[in-house]
C-alpha cells in the first residue's frame, strides 16, 4: 500500500485547505454553513441565530421575513426527510447554506431522497416556476381545499409557499449517488431590495 | 361556561388562550411545531365543545407572526370549524391582525376570509 499517499489524503486538516474552504465560500457568495443532523431543534437554532444576525445587519423587514419562512420551510423538510433516511450513519449528511449577493440573499438546502421520488419532485417544482404570482396563488388556494398536490400529500404546499414568497424560480438539481439515493439541492433566491 | 384553554407560546409554538369568563380568544406568536396535529388538538377539541355548547358573539383574534405552511392546514381547520358554529346560527366573528408592513401575512388573511363566510376582519397595526 502506498503509506505516502494514504498519508496525504488521509490528513486534509491543513490550514491551507480551510483557507481554501474560506475562499470557495467567499467566491460562491457562502455566507453560513451548516451540515450535519437536521431536527426541529436544530431548526429553531439556526433560525434564532439567523434573526439575530440580520437584526444587527438591519435587513429590510420584509426581505427577512421571507427568508425566515422560506428557511423554516426547507430546514422543516430536511427534518421530516431525515428521519426516513439514516443521513448521519451512511454518509452525505444533509446541509443547508445562505449566502449573500448584491441583489439577494440565496437560501441553499442539499439532502438525500429516494430516486423514486425524484420524477414527482421534479413536476412540483417546474410546475410551480411556470407560474405566475396569480397562477401560484390559485394553485395554493386548490391544494390548501383539496389537501392534495398530485397524488402524494407531503411536501407538495410547501413548493408552493416558498415559490410565493421567494418571487423567483426555484433552481433545484438531482445529483444521483447510486441506485437507490440521489442527492436533492435546492436554491431559492429572496432580493434583498422589495419592489413594494 | 366552556373550560379555558391556555397554551403559553414558545419559540415554535403560539399562545393560545380561549377564555370565555375574560371573553379573549386569541392565537399569537409563532406557529412552527414539528407536529402540528399533536400541538393544536386541545383548540380542536376545545372547539367541539363549543359547537355542541355555542357561546355567541365570540370574537376570535388571530395575532401570529408568522406561520409555517403545516399550520396553515390546522389554521384553516380552526376557521372552519368556527365557521361550521356561525352557520348553524351562533353568531361569531374573525379577527386577523397584521403589522402594516406584512404583506404576506395580510396577504394570507385575505385568502382565508375567502374561504368562509363568518365575518372576518383585517386589522393592520
Amino acid at each position: 500500500m502506498d503509506n505516502q499517499a494514504n498519508k496525504v489524503t488521509a490528513s486534509p486538516k491543513s490550514l491551507n485547505n480551510f483557507y481554501h474552504f474560506h475562499q470557495l465560500m467567499e467566491e460562491n457568495e457562502i455566507i453560513m454553513v451548516y451540515a450535519g443532523e437536521f431536527s426541529q431543534a436544530l431548526t429553531k437554532t439556526l433560525l434564532a441565530f439567523t434573526e439575530r444576525k440580520f437584526n444587527v445587519e438591519q435587513l429590510e423587514d420584509n426581505v427577512k421575513r421571507k427568508i425566515y419562512n422560506i428557511m423554516v420551510e426547507m430546514l422543516q423538510n430536511i427534518s421530516k426527510n431525515a428521519l426516513d433516511n439514516d443521513q448521519i450513519i451512511t454518509g452525505n449528511s444533509p446541509i443547508f447554506m445562505i449566502g449573500e449577493s448584491t441583489d439577494f440573499y440565496f437560501l441553499i438546502s442539499s439532502n438525500k431522497i429516494g430516486n423514486e421520488n425524484i420524477p414527482m419532485l421534479k413536476n412540483r417544482i417546474d410546475e410551480v416556476n411556470a407560474l405566475d404570482s396569480e397562477g401560484l396563488k390559485q394553485l395554493y388556494k386548490q391544494v390548501r381545499i383539496n389537501g392534495t398536490f398530485s397524488k402524494v400529500g407531503g411536501a407538495g404546499i410547501g413548493v408552493i409557499d416558498m415559490a410565493r414568497k421567494s418571487e423567483n424560480t426555484l433552481v433545484y438539481e438531482f445529483t444521483r449517488l447510486d441506485d437507490q439515493y440521489s442527492m436533492y439541492s435546492l436554491l431559492i433566491k429572496v432580493s434583498r431590495n422589495s419592489l413594494v | 361556561m366552556a373550560k379555558e384553554l391556555n397554551i403559553v407560546g414558545t419559540e415554535d409554538t403560539p399562545g393560545i388562550v380561549f377564555d370565555p369568563q375574560k371573553n379573549v380568544f386569541e392565537l399569537s406568536g409563532r406557529s412552527l411545531p414539528e407536529d402540528v396535529v399533536s400541538f393544536y388538538k386541545p383548540v380542536m377539541e376545545w372547539l367541539d365543545e363549543l359547537e355542541s355548547k355555542p357561546i355567541a358573539n365570540l370574537e376570535f383574534s388571530f395575532k401570529l407572526d408568522y406561520f409555517n405552511t403545516a399550520s396553515s392546514k390546522l389554521i384553516l381547520d380552526i376557521l372552519l370549524k368556527v365557521n361550521d358554529i356561525f352557520s348553524d346560527g351562533t353568531p361569531m366573528k374573525i379577527k386577523w391582525h397584521f403589522l402594516t408592513m406584512d404583506k404576506d401575512l395580510e396577504e394570507a388573511g385575505e385568502e382565508f376570509s375567502e374561504l368562509v363566510e363568518v365575518p372576518f376582519e383585517l386589522v393592520a397595526y
